[in-house]
């Protein structure tokens, strides 16, 4: 088994509410922009307390952006909260010109991302803005696996000078890594050593990959779980380090298999250290409405599905 | 009216005839329309510090060019008020050069705060920046100018919604209505209807300006704007202005949107325009 244990299931988006009003209370220059979202993206708390700071701006994320970018202008770090759908394609050009092209400190958090939106289907179900987003220069592109990383990595993108975009998502899902850990940008966490495969995920598909652990692990495979919740810039090191005792690489994610991190991993391992490789990712399809654990399964992206690309990539 | 100040028009409408036609690319026709509004703000009225730069601009006015594709204008009036050696319009276009085709900050070009040339998003940037000052107590003014035609981009809408309704009383957004965009006339290719209207109904106050393309009416209008400011709306400047205006055989069509003089234009263009400040060098 692994040491890893579900201290209570949590949304991640509440991970982000709790950082934001952290960083109300500790840097005077973080600034919020919600688009009629305020209460989804759990930013109350930091609308409440520090309202002249907090910037609603109505069902229009162009302009949303726009500002985000202009409030740069003379210093203050502005987070804007809405959907991860909205967050992206619906502002490409904005956040392309204004924010990326601009070099803007902007930091664009985004909820409800993937299939675990659940029941309101696949006009939200973002699964390409992962994509999208590490395809601008410049960008950073984060996607926390839990409640307590998603806090952790609120707080330390305020510090870090430069556009990001951090992905969270709607469910209760557990809660598992230490609270007192700090995040660093650009740096996998090792989550289990192991010497036969590497599990590369990130976001949610954590911790189903720590349950493929346990079953592997039962079944006398020794599977080494890396949590890669920055996909840009990635960790090469970590990857090449892990893939050197392994040889064998299965990743997992939350979105479509074309742009993610997946795509990401395999372009690294292509370029320095060509192994086997599988992937567990939404293949070229819209989702559907659901339950978040029924769209998991359907989608292939559960830890059954994880224990499964294992055992192919072993074959390999 | 001070005498000097209206010895820049023409030597501005110089440079950008002979930027666009060194390259043969860029877009003339709204750059010379919008030549007296760029000297009474950079040359009269904008209260800034051209060197050294700083991108915050605290205590300081704020431009924000939204229709970017008239940057000849703007690197002009950047050059020629000192936020950079005049020599280097020679660059604009050209590989390796800070005067890219749009305006940019990526290459940091002194005077430019945002990039933009996809229109419709100056307005919104300007509010953030707008919002910045309120939230530090600085009680200077943001400046904005865009196109007729850039009216038709959706994000400007939401950008006029929130000024007004969040009161956004230190933004001065000016219209260039020249009444052209690059298919025809705006009445043929999107009729606009009352655009003052549209303005006054989302919350703003109105000014028209109608001449202009005479820099004591701009310099007038642009400040009957700045005393209005602070009165809990922004201000919307609509300014009528002539494309391609300086230069008979270019004015008040669409034609030269974006389209360069030959060796034969540029030449008849030129005798109409006196060098009043001198050219900058090939």
């Amino acid at each position: 088994m692994n040491s890893y244990l579900n201290q209570g299931n949590k949304d991640t988006r509440s991970g982000f509410g709790s950082g934001l009003l952290h960083l109300g209370k500790t840097n005077p220059n973080v600034v919020a922009l919600c688009s009629d979202l305020t209460g989804s993206l759990k930013m109350n708390a930091f609308a409440d307390e520090f309202s002249e700071r907090f910037f609603q701006t109505g069902i229009a994320e162009a302009n949303m952006i726009g500002m985000a970018a202009g409030l740069t202008i003379g210093g203050f770090i502005p987070f804007t909260g809405t959907f991860a759908n909205f967050s992206t394609g619906r502002v490409y050009d904005q956040i392309r010109q204004s924010i990326a092209y601009s070099g803007k400190n902007v930091k664009i958090c985004a909820s409800h991302a993937g299939l675990t939106l659940g029941e309101d289907g696949a006009t939200h179900q973002i699964l390409e803005d992962i994509g999208l987003m590490k395809m601008l220069p410049g960008m950073t592109v984060i996607s926390p696996c839990d409640y307590n990383q998603t806090k952790a990595a609120t707080i330390a993108i305020a510090d870090y000078v430069g556009p990001v975009y951090l992905r969270f998502g709607r469910p209760k899902v557990p809660n598992f890594t230490s609270p007192e850990k700090t995040f660093q940008i650009g740096e996998a966490d090792i989550l289990t050593e192991g010497s036969d495969v590497t599990i590369i995920a990130n976001g949610h598909l954590v911790w189903e990959a720590l349950e493929a652990y346990n079953y592997l692990i039962a079944n006398g495979i020794s599977a080494e779980v890396i949590n890669f919740s920055t996909i840009k810039p990635l960790d090469i090191k970590t990857l090449l380090k892990s893939v050197s005792k392994t040889g064998k690489v299965v990743t997992a994610e939350e979105h479509q298999r074309n742009g993610g991190l997946g795509d990401s991993i395999s372009q690294a391992l292509s370029l320095n250290n060509p192994c086997p490789i599988e992937m567990v990712a939404v293949n070229d399809s819209f989702g559907e409405s659901g339950e978040p654990a029924q769209l998991l399964k359907k989608y292939g992206l559960d830890a059954e599905n994880i224990i499964k690309a294992v055992n192919k990539v072993m074959k390999r | 009216m001070n005498k000097s100040i209206e010895l820049i028009p023409s030597q501005l409408r110089r440079d950008i005839l002979r930027m666009v036609h060194a390259v043969q690319s860029g877009h003339p026709g709204g750059s010379m329309g919008c030549v007296e509004f760029f000297v009474a703000l950079y040359f009269k009225l904008l209260r800034h510090v051209p060197e050294p730069f700083n991108m915050n601009g605290k205590n300081e006015d704020l431009f924000f060019l939204s229709n970017g594709h008239i940057s000849p204008v703007l690197y002009s009036v950047l050059a020629r008020s000192g936020y950079f050696p005049i020599e280097e319009l020679n660059t604009f276009r050209k590989i390796n050069s800070r005067l890219q085709g749009h305006p940019t900050t990526h290459d940091g070009l002194p005077g430019v705060r945002v990039a933009s040339g996809s229109l419709g998003q100056g307005m919104s940037v300007a509010i953030g920046a707008a919002e910045s000052k309120k939230l530090s107590g600085d009680k200077n003014i943001v400046f904005t100018l865009h196109g007729d035609g850039e009216l038709q981009e959706g994000q400007i809408w939401e950008a006029a919604l929130y000024a007004g309704a969040k009161k956004i009383d230190n933004l001065i957004s000016t219209i260039d209505a020249n009444g052209q965009q690059i298919d025809g006339s705006t009445d043929d290719v999107m009729p606009m209807g009352n655009i003052g209207a549209k303005f006054s109904s989302f919350g703003w106050e109105v000014i028209h300006l109608n001449q202009g393309n005479k820099l004591s009416e701009v310099i007038n209008g642009i400040q009957k704007a700045i005393g209005r400011t602070g009165n809990g709306k922004p201000i919307c400047v609509i300014m009528k202005t002539e494309m391609g205006a300086g230069v008979d055989f270019m004015s008040g069509t669409h034609k030269w949107h974006g389209i360069a003089p030959n060796d034969e234009q540029l030449a008849d263009a030129l005798k109409q325009l006196p060098e009043t400040l001198g050219d900058y060098p090939i």
